[in-house]
């Protein structure tokens, strides 16, 4: 068959623009070189729904930044993914960075962004007693917030397929041949057929593009890296916490999770290649000392874990949302750093938009369902509604991850539901078992044997990310 | 609501023996609740021998010891609620717990716990690199190995000399794995002497002290790690950075007790032993909840975990029939070379009391002194001490009688 | 010729000192007769107690412990594995069943209940 779209890329921005265009009468297929969705920037990202101020006018960060903020606010209820609207503090610690926060106010107001406001070091500190006492005033934004980044791209891309998308997984792009329609290539020799294909390969779109012979960009990997602390932190700030850019550091930033945790970083570092994700020492001690500089108080002995991303940044600064001009109805949707994820439902709008003007007829379906079904609805239920559940469903009353209370029953569903995981660290990801303290040191054997029971394969077969990470080397 | 005389979580060592204890001192209800679908906690998984000789005066494997126990615990009619996870526990001693029948709540005359502990994680290590398969903490792989029979890796490298590190060693050598090195960032050993007898030197695997695993590489399962030795601030020396390709790495890097209920329940927790403050008795500072075990202090042998819990068991049953309650607060503490001493306090004279304590760094012959004041209590000479290894020195009633203040544990080497 | 060992009989780890003077073997520093045998032994006729497991082959992914009935030669660890390893046993299972008999002067029982 030949599909109306295909979308390469199936991270948040991907997983958004597929939903989007099933809200039209399209076959859609999303293809993503990973055994699963959100493999990219999308989960390793700060989670932050950014409000608005920092992007410079007239760009299209600054305008689908203000105008994302309320749609993925909306999207995210619609989808149940973990969100809040904590607001933000962007913290001065001296009279030049003052000078610096009306700026950003200044821009913040251009940008249309509402509710902002300058207040003194001692007003923040009376909201945020641990603030640092060198903090002399702070940015007020309270339209912005948190959110779980691959969470958000997981049930994107399960919505797109309860909305007749199609997901193929460890789908490398090695080619693209327009011959009439695209031809979209993988490394393992399938072929998929599409009228018009959206590039959203983040860390990979100027390859992608350059399969069309569009060399109109570079993508710069950028690499964040990040300490996350255990909860017993996490009430350590209620704003996401950050500092005025500066030389030293751009953006590190202390943050509630969606899930409690504390969350502290990313550096920015530029590097060669976007698996470059490897933590370093020199980074991991940035982390901590510019968190520090915000939040004094933070006990980095209650580290979690530590992580890097690589976020796809462009020479130019801004998103590249266009058709390419080398090669039609190839849409390219690049250049996708910060705040992509807080513009991503208005990114996957403005992306059909630009599909729309690229030719692509666009009905609407009638049967559309833009929401999901909330899959932690398990945690939300009181004790006697759980038993209720639990005379039901006996596999629910089974805790297997303890660290964060999560039940054989809400693994199999996960197991079960679109997209479906592949591997233990797709498992963590919908349904946080071991994601907690003790990072799956009891509950990995167990979710093992559940991925090996649902998916019928051998525990040999159980890989941790991908599809030669075998957690086991066989049987004794 | 549920009501039992006496709870107990987890039925490791610890539960087992505090359940056999309370029984015998005339609490016939007594109930263990564990996560698992045995009981026998971590001994099920460790095949190895080596257990029981002070307490059984025998030489055991893990399952015989848990075995053995398992027994009385049957013999006695003990309930157990298996693969039961507590969620909470109030100070006012409610345990909710959650198993496939339901949300159970079970209020309780009193409390025991028996959780044991944790590994601490490579997350916590804060190591650098790449985050592919093949990383392990050493008991997970222990458990996949002995209870599930699989192969973790065919090339290792352990951080950390803890003694499970190092049974792993010796376990993953005799699967035909080739253990590269066991790292240990400290420069002296956390395991017991025999385990780097009988786990590495017969099979010749490297111990390297002061030293660390600095990178992690590999995409998806792990490819090899970069270690280096460390200076005397356990800071990296660069130049002494060398690459070992491994499939494998597993981490022996200290056990956390896992006092997440301890704390629910509002009990102050000791931040030396990570476990709960406790007396003579196994008492915490709140009325009623017991700590034993590895919850309460990581031990070195599971004799001494028995030992500990059987006073938490008879003190639990004691405090159920008589209500039995604290009389007065001596404070105990740690003085020259002396990490902590446990219990934390004393709450009655009526009889001998044994302090456990771990010493902070390798010593030669050393004299132990307990004091209080300038009353010296007992004294007790060791060859050698060092800090994987518990240290247990008895004050008689009679002195106990003299105390006035704060009773310290100090060492001088002789 | 003199040797230091440290002791493994038990976990206390004394550190032996072993003379060895043609038929005469003599030790000290050990904390008990037990320790003082092993001095011996460990330098005429080292011996060690081998653990493993066993795949139970009606019962599915389960395997029993195993243990040597007695310490077998230092040297023939390996032997016994490759033994070890070829074995498979059936459910019921119960501590102290003999499982393999007659290697290395010594049998391997099981050191677990498999019901």
């Amino acid at each position: 068959m030949i599909y109306d779209v295909a979308v390469i890329g199936a991270g948040v921005i991907g997983g958004l623009t597929a939903r989007e265009l099933t809200k039209y009468k399209l076959s859609v297929v999303l293809l993503e070189k990973e055994s699963d969705v959100a493999c990219g920037a999308s989960k390793a990202n700060s989670g932050i729904i950014h409000g608005g101020f920092d992007p410079e006018p007239d760009t299209l960060k600054a305008k689908l930044n203000s105008t994302g903020v309320d749609k993925l606010y909306k999207t995210a209820q619609m989808l149940h993914v973990p969100h809040k609207n904590n607001g933000s503090f962007v913290c001065a610690f001296s009279k030049k960075e003052e000078a610096h926060l009306k700026e950003l106010y200044d821009r913040g107001i251009e940008n249309g962004i509402e509710k902002m406001s300058i207040i003194s070091g001692d007003e923040a500190r009376a909201i945020e007693p641990n603030l640092s006492p060198e903090i002399t005033a702070v940015l007020n934004v309270p339209t912005a917030g948190i959110i779980c980044p691959y969470e958000l791209t997981i049930a994107a891309v399960g919505n797109a397929m309860k909305n007749g998308a199609v997901l193929l997984t460890d789908f490398t792009v090695t080619s693209i041949i327009n011959d009439g329609c695209f031809n979209v290539s993988s490394a393992d020799g399938r072929c998929v057929k599409a009228r018009y294909v959206i590039n959203c390969a983040g860390c990979y779109g100027d390859k992608i593009a350059a399969m069309v012979g569009d060399d109109s960009f570079e993508i710069i990997p950028r690499a964040g890296q990040y300490i996350l602390l255990d909860k017993k932190e996490g009430a350590r700030v209620s704003h996401t916490i950050f500092q005025v850019p500066s030389k030293e550091g751009k953006g590190i930033l202390v943050s509630p999770t969606v899930d409690g945790n504390l969350l502290t970083g990313p550096t920015a570092e530029a590097v060669d290649c976007p698996m470059c994700v490897n933590t370093t020492p020199e980074g991991l001690e940035t982390v901590q000392r510019l968190a520090a500089k915000s939040v004094p108080s933070v006990q980095f002995r209650e580290v979690i874990t530590s992580f890097c991303g690589v976020r796809s940044s462009e020479k130019n600064g801004d998103f590249i949302i266009e058709e390419s001009k080398a090669q039609k109805g190839f849409i390219n949707v690049a250049a996708i750093d910060s705040p992509g994820l807080t513009s991503s439902v208005a990114i996957a709008e403005y992306t059909v938009e630009v599909l729309k003007n690229a030719g692509l007829e666009l009905e609407l379906n009638p049967d559309f369902d833009g929401t999901r079904e909330d899959p932690h609805f398990f945690r939300h239920l009181t004790d006697e509604e759980k038993n209720e559940y639990i005379k039901k469903n006996p596999a629910y009353g089974k805790i297997i991850c303890r660290c964060e209370t999560v039940t054989e029953g809400e693994i199999r569903d996960a197991i079960r539901r679109d997209p479906k995981p592949q591997d233990i660290d797709g498992v963590k990801r919908r349904t946080r078992s071991g994601m907690g303290r003790c990072q799956g040191g009891f509950c990995k054997p167990f979710v093992m044997k559940l991925l090996a029971e649902e998916n019928g394969c051998k525990m040999e077969d159980v890989t941790k990310n991908g599809k030669t990470s075998q957690m086991v080397l066989g049987k004794l | 609501m549920l009501e039992h005389d006496i709870v107990i979580i987890g039925g490791g060592p610890a539960g087992m023996a505090a359940a056999v204890a309370a029984f015998d001192r005339g609490v016939n209800d007594v109930v263990i609740l564990d996560r698992d679908d045995d009981i026998g906690g971590i001994l099920r998984q460790c095949i190895h021998n080596g257990f029981g000789l002070h307490k059984l005066g025998r030489e055991l494997t893990g399952p015989e010891y848990a075995a053995v126990y398992k027994k009385m615990v049957e013999e006695r009619g003990i309930k157990v609620y298996y693969e039961t996870m507590v969620t909470d526990l109030t100070s006012d001693r409610v345990v909710t717990a959650s198993n496939r029948d339901g949300i159970l709540k079970i209020k309780a005359k009193a409390v025991i716990l028996a959780m044991g502990c944790r590994e601490r994680s490579r997350g916590a290590l804060n190591i650098s690199g790449k985050r592919p398969a093949g990383v392990y903490s050493a008991g997970t792989a222990q458990k996949l190995m002995n209870c599930e029979g699989y192969a973790v890796g065919k090339r290792a490298v352990i951080l950390g000399s803890g003694d499970i590190g190092l049974i792993m060693a010796r376990r993953m050598s005799l699967e035909g794995a080739k253990v590269e090195a066991v790292c240990e960032l400290m420069p002296y050993s956390g395991g017991l002497t025999r385990n780097i007898v009988q786990c590495l030197e017969d099979f010749g695997i490297p111990l390297y002290l002061s030293t660390t695993v600095c990178e992690i590489h590999g995409d998806r399962r792990l490819e090899g790690v970069t270690i280096a030795q460390v200076d005397e601030n356990r800071r990296v020396i660069e130049e002494t950075k060398r690459y070992i390709p491994c499939d494998t790495l597993l981490l022996s890097v200290g056990l956390i007790p896992e006092n997440e209920l301890t704390r629910a329940a509002g009990i102050p927790i000791d931040p030396i032993t990570n476990g709960a403050q406790v007396d003579e008795n196994r008492e915490t500072k709140v009325k009623g909840i017991f700590a034993c075990g590895n919850v309460l202090q990581v031990h070195d042998l599971v004799d001494y975990v028995s030992d500990e819990a059987e006073i938490a068991g008879t003190a639990a049953a004691r405090l159920v029939l008589e209500g039995k309650g604290k009389t007065e607060e001596i404070k105990t503490g740690a003085g020259n070379g002396v990490r902590y001493v446990l219990p934390q306090c004393i709450s009655n004279r009526d009889g001998d009391v044994a302090l456990f304590m771990r010493v902070t760094e390798p010593f030669g012959k050393v004299r132990f002194t307990v004091r209080s004041g300038d009353e010296v209590l007992a004294t007790a000479v060791r060859l050698k001490a060092a800090p994987g290894e518990m240290e247990k020195i008895t004050v008689k009633a009679d002195k106990l009688a003299l105390v006035k203040d704060t009773v310290t544990v100090s060492l001088e080497e002789i | 010729m003199e040797r230091n060992l440290t002791c493994i009989i038990c976990p206390r780890g004394c550190s032996l000192t072993v003379t060895v003077d043609g038929e005469n073997t003599k030790v000290s520093g050990h904390g008990c007769p037990k320790g003082e045998k092993y001095g011996i032994d460990e330098c005429v006729n080292p011996v060690r107690t081998v653990t493993s497991i066993i795949r139970v082959d009606n019962r599915e992914d389960t395997m029993v412990s195993v243990k040597t009935a007695d310490p077998i030669p230092k040297g023939m660890i390996f032997e016994l594995m490759e033994i070890i390893r070829a074995t498979k046993v059936s459910a019921p299972v119960y501590i102290g069943d003999v499982i393999i008999e007659n290697v290395f002067g010594t049998s391997v029982i099981a050191t677990k209940d498999i019901k």
